[in-house]
Order: C-alpha cells, then structure tokens, then sequence
C-alpha cells in the first residue's frame, strides 16, 4: 500500500528541519572535499608533474563513463595525525567496468607519499572486507611509500595491520575473486606485495616501481648503486622478472588495460532475488531533510523516510499493531526486493520478538535487510526487567547476529547502547553502514552518562559524610557531556571507520540501492540461526 | 504497355523508374557492376543481372552487355535513366536493332542536340531565340576575335563538344582574348578531343531556367519552368519549381518557343530546354535564349513533377509503347512550388572534393519526398557519382516549400561521410535566395558565408562527448557519488573533453577549458539552460549530433597507444644463440618490421626485425658471434639524436 505523508513543505517545522540539515550536512561536505583535495595543491602539482594522473581522476577513468561510485570512509582520518592525512591517503570505493561491480583501492600519493598511517591500512582492510563478502572483483591502483614508519607499532605487527591486505589477496583470489593491480608509482617493502600477489598485474613504463627494498636500502646493504628503474621499473618487471604481466606507456594507457582485464573476467552476477522494474518513490526524497527533525529528541514517524526511500513509496507492513516502537515491513529499492527494520521509538520486548520473527522471514526467503537505526535504546526498569527484555533482546541479536542475508544499516538518529546491536550495528557485520549528517552514536547519551558518573560520585561523598553542591555536579558533569558530544559525532566516528562514509540524506535511496546492488554479486547462503532464549 | 523493362542504370534513378514501374505493374530488371552487387536498386528490382567490373566503361557503358541482359530476361525496353549511355545515339540504334524498345528519343533527335552549335543553329531556324554568338566553322584566331568583337564584351568562349564548364573562358576585355582562347582550346583537346569553340554574348546577371517538354514523336507540349540558378561551377545544387517572379506573359513564350524546339526534331519523350536568363532588369519576354536541349530526363525533374501532379518516368513508358501524349496543354498547369537539394558525398571546405564511405547512419525525415539509390550500411563508392539523395519539398507557396526544404534537410542524419549537408542548410537560409533573388553567381558571391564556421558548435561537441561517453540514452542511472562527481575524460580523434557525470541525464561537460551543463528533459537536450534540436546517434562509424551543423566524432581506443613497443632503441637476443648474419650497418635508415639479423638457436633461425623506424646506430654483434640470452645486438638512435 502506498504510504501517506502529513508533511507539509510549506509549514515552519519542516523549513526549520531543512535549514538546520543543511547546515550538518555543509559540514560534512567540507570535511569530504577536503579528503578529496588530497595532500592540497602544491603535492598535487608536483603529482602531476611527474606526468601522474590526479588520483581521484585515476579512478574515474578506471570506471565507466557515467559510473556510480559508492565511495567508502571518504572522510577517514578527518582530525587524526594533526590532519596529515586526508582521506587517510587512499581512495576506496565500488564503481563499474563494463557493466561489473569493482572495489577500487586507489592509493593518493599527494597524501605523505601515499604512506600507510593506521587508519590507511583500515581502510584498505574494510575494502577488502567488503570485496570479499560481496565477491567484487579488486583493483589497486597502486603509488605508495609502504608503511608510514613513524607509525609503524600500529600499522605492522598486528592481526588486523599491514599484512593483512596480502592474506586477504590470496584468501580472495582462492575464493575466485580477481585481484588486479596496476602500479602507477612506488611499491616498496612490503608494498610490493600486492602487485606480486596479484592475478593481473600492470605497470606504467618510467613511472611505477616494484622492489623489496629501494636503491637507498641497496647501497647500504650491499654497496650495489642502480637506479630505480633498472631495480624495479615496468621494463624490467615485464621482460626480465615476470613480477608484472603489462607494461603501458602512461597512466590513462594502464587503466584502459585494466579495464580490458576486467572485461575478460568471464564473471556472472549469481541467482539472488527477483528483480522488479524500478520505480521512483511517489514522494520526492528531497523532502527528506524538512519531514526529519534535526533534534533526535523530536520524534516522528520514520514512515516519512520510508514513503521516500522505496519504490512508489509502497510498504507492505508487517504486524503493524504489534510492538509498535519497531517498524517492519517489505518494499522495493530500484527494483530489488528489501524487508526494512526501522526504529520508531524505544525498543520493548513485543518490538524486540517482533524485530526477531521479522529477520526470521526474511532470511528464510533470502531478502535483504535494510535497517533505519534510531534508536535509543530497550526500554529499562523492573515491569522490563522481570517480563525479560533482555531475553526478547537477545533474539533479535541472535537472529541479527546468524542470518546470513545481505544487512545494510543506515543510521538515521541516534545509535545507542544495545540497540545498536539488535539494529546491526558495526559489531554486527552489516554488509554496509552508512550514516546521516544528524545522527549520533555512543554507549549511552552524554547526559547520561556523565549522570550515571555524577551518581557514583555522589554516592561516594555522600558515605563518607561530605557533600556536593549542585554547581559542583554540574562541573563534574561538563567534561563527560563533551567528550561525549565530541565522540559521538558523525565526522569523529566516520574518521575512525565505525561506519562507511557519512551520506546526504537525500542520496538514501541511491546508495541503499547501490550497496543492495554490490551485496548480490555474491550468493544469499542459507541461514542457520543461533539458539533463541525462548 | 510493357511487360517488363530494363533499367540500364544505377542508383536513385534506376530505384525512381522501378517504384512507377511497380505501381504501374511492369516487371524490372536491373543491372549492375562488381561495385553495386549489394545496392539498393538490385534489391527493389525484380532481377538483377551482373555487367562487369565497378569502372563505368567495364559495366554500366556496355551497351552490347546491357541489350544482351535485356533480351536474356525477355525485357521489352530499355530505360536508360541519366547518364552514362542515355545520351548516346550509337546505343539507340543499337536497342533498336535488337528489336527493344528505347525509351526516350530517337538517334537522330539526340545527334541534333548532340552538337551544340549544330543545335543553336537549329533552334534559330526554327525561330527560337538563342544567346548572340558565333557559331561558325572559321576557328582562326583572329576571325574569332572579331566575331567576339561584334558580339561585344564581356564574352564567353566554350567548347563546341564542351559540358561541365570545361573548355568554358570568360573574356572582360578585347586584350585578354587571344590568352583564354588558347587555354579554353586546349583544355577542350585535352577534354573532348576537340579544340573548336564558340562564342556567346557572356550574361551578367544569368539565371539558368529550363522548360521541361514532354513529346510523342509529333506533338509536345510544356510542363513549365525550373529554375536551376543555384548552381557552384556549373553543378546544381537546389533547383526549384517554377521560377521566382516568372511573369505569366514570359512563362507562356517561352513554353512555346520550348515546345517549338521539341517539335522542330520530332521529340518523343521527355527532354529540357534549357535557357539562359537575363535577371538583371526582371524576366522579359526577350530576355532569353537557348543555351541547349538535354534529351533525357533530367536529376531534378520532381521538382516538376511535385507541381503538375505528373509522373513523368510513368509518361515516358506509356509514350514509350505506343501511346499518344497524355495530356494536352490545356490540361496542365501549376499548383503551389517545390524544391530539389542533392545530397552529395563530398568535402565542402576542402573545395566540395567528392568523398567516399559507408553510410554507418542515415535517416531521413518522413515529411520530404526522398530520391535516393543508398541504404544505411551502404557504400560511396569512388566509381559513381557520390550523390546520396535528392530531397524534395513541397508546399502551396515559395516560402513554405522552402522552409520545408530547411527543416527536411535539418532532420537529415548522415554518418560515415563527409556531405554537403550543412551546406544545403545555409542555402536555405541565405536572404537573397530566400527573397528569390537567384543567379548563378550567388553561390560563387557568397561561398565564404554559405561554407563559413566549419568549426563546430562546442555545444553540439558537447553531446558528442557525451554520446562518446556512452551517456547519450536518458535512461541510463549515471554519476550517482557520495560528493564530488566523478572527472571521466573521454577522447575522440582530434579532441578530448572532460565528464562529470550528475546523475540521469545530467553532466557537466568540459572542453577546451569550458564547463558545458547538459541536461536531458522533457525528452530533449538542454546545454547551458537553451534547449537544443540536436539527436546523439551512436553506430560503426563512431557517434554522430545531428540537427543542423552536425559533427562526428571517431573515439579514440585508449588501448591503441601509438608505439607500446616503438621506444625500444635496442634489439636484443631473445635467446642463446649463434649470429648466422646481420643486414644492416651504422647509419642506415631502417623502417620498423625490416630484417636486421638472424640468429641461430635451438635448431631453429629467428630473424629479428626492427621495432621501429629509426637510424642504426651502433652493430652490437657480428656473423660467427655467440651471444646470451638478453644481449643486445643492434641499436637504433634515440629521436633526439637522430634530430641532432
């Protein structure tokens, strides 16, 4: 049935709503074009110089003309390393080559020479995660210095560090899934690695270099003086070493042969859900940003998001009497077959069941599942308490936590405490988390927080005889409400890669539609759930 | 009526005689050369028989060939069409000796008008009136000079055997006389085998008219006037029907004195009159002459046919098999006026070279009458005339038959050649012709502004980028990204531009340094906020913006880099090996692919070839020499040594 909407465009509130989006999302758009600018103008220049292509314009001519790019962690490393690395110096994202969906993992050498700073090497890593459970084929477009030694403890030794991205190379390419690299600049050290672990590899004459230790290293290791070229140029890697399988004259001739690579793939997108034509929804996603206030204390129905998210706006809701904070329902984005979870309120155990049984259905029919997160919580208090939240909550984690259809979690408000994992939060392995401009995630609000702290310390106080004067509370309190405030903010939880990429929230429809699309060129396995506390 | 004929032609005019034949239920037999195996008028025709080889001598002028086609498939007749043997009185007589019909005039009627000074003498006989000149045997020099003398400056010296403008001095001034008259008979020689010329008064304001005339062997009668004035080195290009301002006084005398001429030579079937008109001072009804008789049907006859409601091809069948004419003069007149425009192959800016190609794409609009011998996917070939279509329009005035002609030739798509299209477009928008101020110098006065700003349009290059993106079809979901568009740039030969992509049917397109906004609404292309008439066509031929000054770009493949191996100054070993021989020494020039040695290894020789064009520089190895896998043997000069 198609939803109705009481927006009104023409009403204050949702002017007021509009204007006070729109300034968050300026925020967001400056922190992604800074990202996008790289290592600023003057490496760029120097980029460019050297006959490179920016790297941003690499990955476009990578892709078709026209080519949608679901770009992820555009803001990585926003405010860390005293802003040394915009973007965190590498480009990620799906786009397509000849019609195929391809994670691209570009390196940005105007970004300290394309080094890996922790947050680099995270983001690499979230690239291939998601390559690897959507079985995307992976390009690296490769011009980098290797590790960022300053910052060698965090990005070297660990499970989840530096050679991590070579492990997960081979654990794909055993999968099936194509790696191909095209080495457009520097590959040193450990870098090498990933055009020698490869299935394709391509390298610029003059201009990409693979070694295992630079000329500098050379001297001092053996005394032996070679210049670069001759150590590891694409002349010698595709005649002499067989490090790499094509040589090409310049930048735009090297992507125009991985796209002839990837054109001989011989790939086929699996047998998943039944495709409808699209359809646009009946109410214009613009009026996102006027229908949504932009205080997550104001409530409103997330149906006015749905109604402009889905194809023709229809929602087929599911027990739409029943735990009625929770919304269910199936629908269509472009075409494909979703059943949407999303938050109206406070989560009580008939919503938690509900949410579970809901998961159940889906899983049981392959469909993919898209969660609108605003939640503050499961409802708390001893009526709660003694009926069993905590069990109702603990089937719809289990049932979030097992099911093996695509999840794709867009956080739309606020993201707090356990509903964060009965929404599939990060910890819950969605396929994709995106997030809106507006919203906020921590374990708990500031408030709180810093008053469950306050309550501590009063306690303490006041057994000991003393006491505490309210100025004195709201003292202790302040620092807790902002380091809150500051941590839970969008830009502060996109740099550190708990989320995808901050969205605009008109765009909600594109990228669900986007990442639905990248989510099934991998089969939907069946499911197989945990042990629900009944 | 016939059975069935013969087409002993090519092209739309074979395809014009095989439409009223098949309406006229007479079954077709064409014929055609090697070149034509797969044209469009085998196709229509009910057979086909094959002449020979693509040259016009090797096929379409065989006359022998053609009348033993003709009597193999049981034709009764021959249509000749234009060209090629429709003018020749030894094949007339040749048709008729096999016992066919001919259809057009007789032998003798074709040799009359065959000399064109045989044939002015004989107009003036028969009281037409022909262009003061002399047309006598005497071809002394200075006889000539005289007789030019009397005619009075200026003066136009032609080939008696003369057409196309060949043979053909233009004389201002008594002084330059003996100098044109030595080149026009020489070129004459060299043209016609024959260096005799005449003289005629030269007209200053001419306009070229003809009277087409229609007769049966006894009577003729007069379809009125075209007005062939639009002409570039004596080539129609826009002819039209009937002329401009023809008063109703001269129209009728000069369909008489046509009809005169017709009846002088017993004409059976359709011919022209043609004249030469002073349009200095209005028509007047003695300001006219005869310039020649064309014994055939001529290119641009729908235009004659669109305001008289005749079929002339069907006419000539019927008068052809015996028939009287069709109509008397009483019963023809004129309703309303039409144009003619010859689409042609050919390279406007580089002096309107014939041009050749396969027609990767061509449509044309459904509200013009289209004349034409090609089909999509067909070839101009450099054997025939590189015509592509004629395109006839229609409409109750001057005006409005001319604006149909403009908006028919707008809605012409053409892709795989070079055409005179925007050409004909310019045309139609030139003011004085729009006025029906024509004469034949009108092209000549105003060839700069009528072929001025070939540069095309940067935002009809605009969608052809897009069309070479592959974004052209408004369907397509494109550019959706979190932030910034994406920068695509895409290449075609001789240009580069720069994509950003906004989402369905939005892109920013920039050129040249100049960002374009192309949006695709209401089923329409808008560049920066003005809507455009323009269609984005893709096919073999690369992507093509038609609607007006229409351009094609060729895309580039960014895989074909120029030279992937070509750097590679050394040739080296592929192998351990023995040196059997080496074939070049230092300093010698060398072309990529040439033998430069030959070295024996694993039982077998390898001849090593250069990789490039280049100089030798240095010989690494010699006949006898034991060399290493990787050992370099031979070296060319880098490209700034070799400039050095």
């Amino acid at each position: 049935m198609k939803l109705k909407t009481t927006a009104l465009a023409s009403s204050d509130a949702f002017r007021a709503n509009r204007d006070a989006h729109l300034d968050l999302l300026a925020t967001a758009r400056d922190a992604a074009e800074a990202a996008a600018s790289g290592g600023g103008p003057a490496a760029m220049e120097r980029h460019v110089g050297r006959g490179k292509m920016p790297p941003r314009e690499r990955v476009a001519n990578l892709l078709d003309p026209g080519s949608p790019f679901l770009e992820i962690g555009a803001t990585a490393a926003h405010d860390m390393y005293d802003g040394a690395a915009p973007g965190a110096g590498v480009i990620a994202g799906i786009g397509r080559v000849h019609g195929q969906d391809v994670m691209v993992v570009a390196n940005d050498a105007t970004v300290k020479g394309g080094t890996y700073y922790p947050m680099t090497v995270k983001k690499h890593l979230r690239a291939q995660e998601i390559a690897e459970e959507c079985h995307l084929p992976c390009v690296y477009l490769v011009d980098s210095g290797g590790a960022n030694l300053p910052n060698q403890d965090e990005v070297f030794p660990d499970r989840d560090h530096f050679g991590r991205i070579f492990y997960n190379q081979a654990r794909m390419s055993a999968k099936g899934i194509p790696q191909i690299a095209v080495v457009m600049g520097s590959c040193t050290a450990g870098g090498a690695y990933v055009p020698a672990m490869s299935d394709v590899t391509i390298i610029v004459r003059g201009q990409g270099t693979i070694f295992l230790a630079g000329p500098p290293l050379v001297k001092a290791a053996t005394g032996e003086v070679v210049s670069a070229e001759d150590l590891g140029g694409g002349d010698v890697h595709t005649r002499l070493s067989g490090v790499a399988d094509y040589l090409a004259e310049d930048d735009a001739h090297a992507l125009a042969q991985a796209r002839r690579a990837i054109s001989h793939l011989n790939r086929r997108l699996p047998e998943t859900v039944v495709w409808q034509s699209p359809e646009a929804p009946a109410y214009d996603p613009e009026e996102i940003l006027g229908v949504v206030p932009a205080d997550l204390r104001t409530p409103y129905d997330i149906r006015e998001v749905i109604a402009r998210v889905v194809d023709g706006s229809r929602f087929d809701e599911f027990k739409a009497r029943f735990g009625e904070t929770l919304v269910t329902g199936f629908a269509h984005i472009e075409g494909c077959p979703v059943g949407i979870i999303a938050n109206n309120g406070v989560l009580f155990s008939e919503a938690a069941q509900k949410g579970a049984h809901f998961v159940e259905l889906c899983s049981q029919r392959g469909t993919p599942l898209i969660f609108l997160q605003n939640i503050t919580g499961f409802m708390v208090g001893r009526k709660y308490e003694n009926e069993g939240i905590a069990r109702h909550g603990a089937k719809m984690v289990t049932a979030v936590a097992t099911t093996n259809v695509p999840k794709i979690t867009m956080l739309v408000g606020g993201s707090f405490g356990a509903g964060n994992y009965g929404m599939s939060g990060r910890a819950y392995s969605p396929r994709f988390l995106w997030t809106w401009p507006n919203s906020r995630i921590s374990v708990m609000g500031g408030e709180q927080a810093a008053g469950v702290l306050a309550t501590v310390r009063r306690d303490g106080i006041e057994r000991k005889g003393g006491t505490w004067s309210a100025e004195e509370e709201a003292d202790f309190k302040r620092p807790t409400i902002e380091m809150f405030e500051r941590q839970s903010h969008p830009l502060y939880a996109s740099a550190r890669l708990w989320d995808d990429g901050i969205i605009d929230p008109r765009k909600t429809r594109d990228v669900l539609s986007l990442s639905l699309r990248a989510s099934l060129n991998a089969p939907v396995e069946p499911t197989r759930f945990g042990v629900f506390r009944m | 009526m016939f059975r069935k004929i013969l087409i002993a032609n090519r092209g739309e005019i074979a395809c014009r005689v095989i439409d009223t034949c098949r309406r006229m239920g007479v079954a077709t037999v064409a014929v055609y050369s090697d070149a034509d195996r797969d044209a469009r008028h085998v196709a229509l025709a009910d057979e086909a028989v094959h002449l020979g080889g693509p040259a016009p001598k090797d096929s379409y002028l065989r006359g022998d060939a053609i009348i033993k086609a003709a009597r193999d498939t049981g034709a009764e007749a021959i249509h000749p069409g234009y060209g090629f043997l429709s003018e020749n009185p030894d094949f007339v007589d040749a048709v008729e000796a096999a016992g066919l019909v001919f259809i057009g005039p007789s032998a003798k009627a074709i040799r009359a008008m065959g000399l064109k000074d045989a044939a002015k003498a004989l107009m003036e006989k028969a009281g037409v009136p022909v262009v003061p000149g002399y047309h006598g045997a005497d071809q002394d020099p200075d006889h000539l000079a005289q007789q030019a003398e009397k005619i009075g400056y200026p003066v136009l010296i032609k080939a008696v055997a003369g057409g196309g403008g060949k043979g053909m001095r233009r004389v201002d001034d008594a002084k330059d006389f003996s100098d044109a008259l030595a080149s026009a008979r020489s070129e004459a020689q060299n043209a016609f085998g024959n260096p005799d010329v005449l003289i005629e008064k030269y007209i200053l304001q001419p306009r070229h008219i003809e009277v087409q005339v229609f007769g049966d062997g006894v009577r003729a009668v007069h379809l009125f006037e075209r007005d062939c004035s639009l002409q570039r080195r004596h080539q129609k290009v826009i002819e039209e029907a009937p002329a401009p301002d023809m008063p109703a006084q001269v129209r009728k005398v000069m369909g008489a004195a046509a009809v005169r001429a017709a009846e002088a030579i017993g004409y059976k079937g359709a011919g022209t009159i043609e004249f030469i008109v002073d349009g200095a001072d209005g028509l007047r009804e003695d300001g006219f002459w005869f310039m020649e008789m064309n014994t055939r049907l001529q290119v641009e006859h729908p235009v004659t046919e669109l305001i008289t409601g005749v079929d002339l091809v069907e006419w000539q069948l019927r008068v052809a098999s015996g028939e009287m004419l069709p109509a008397k003069q009483a019963d023809l007149s004129i309703t309303g006026h039409a144009f003619e425009a010859r689409l042609y192959a050919e390279d406007v800016p580089a002096g309107f070279l014939p041009a050749t190609g396969t027609l990767a794409h061509l449509q044309f609009p459904d509200h013009a009458r289209i004349e034409t011998g090609v089909r999509p996917g067909d070839t101009i070939s450099p054997w025939y005339d590189p015509m592509i279509a004629k395109i006839v329009t229609y409409g109750p005035t001057r005006a409005i038959a001319l604006r149909a002609l403009e908006t028919a030739l707008f809605d012409t798509e053409v892709a795989g050649s070079v055409t005179n299209l925007e050409f004909l477009i310019a045309l139609t928008r030139h003011e004085g012709f729009r006025r029906g101020e024509v004469d034949t110098g009108l092209i000549g006065r105003d060839l700069d502004d009528l072929i001025a700003g070939s540069e095309p349009d940067p935002r009809t290059l605009a969608l052809g980028a897009l069309g070479v993106a592959g974004l052209e079809d408004p369907d397509t979901r494109a550019g959706v990204t979190l932030w910034q568009p994406l920068r695509r740039t895409v290449t075609w030969e001789g240009g580069a531009a720069v994509i950003e992509a906004m989402g369905p049917g939005r892109a920013d397109v920039t050129l040249d340094g100049t960002t374009h906004e192309v949006r695709q609404q209401g089923g329409r292309w808008w560049v920066d906020g003005s809507p455009r008439r323009s269609r984005v066509v893709r096919h073999a031929a690369g992507v093509s913006v038609f609607g007006g000054r229409s351009v094609t770009l060729k895309p580039l493949d960014p895989l074909d880099v120029a030279g992937e191996e070509a750097g590679d100054a050394l040739t080296l070993s592929p192998m351990p090996g023995l040196v059997k021989a080496v074939f070049v020494e230092p300093g010698q020039q060398v072309a990529a692919g040439d033998r430069l040695a030959i070295l024996e290894a694993m039982k077998m020789e390898h001849t090593l070839t250069a990789a490039r064009d280049g100089v030798v520089a240095e010989v690494l190895a010699a006949a006898g020499d034991q060399v290493e896998a990787g050992a370099a043997l031979i070296r060319l000069e880098e490209d700034d040594e070799a400039a050095a």
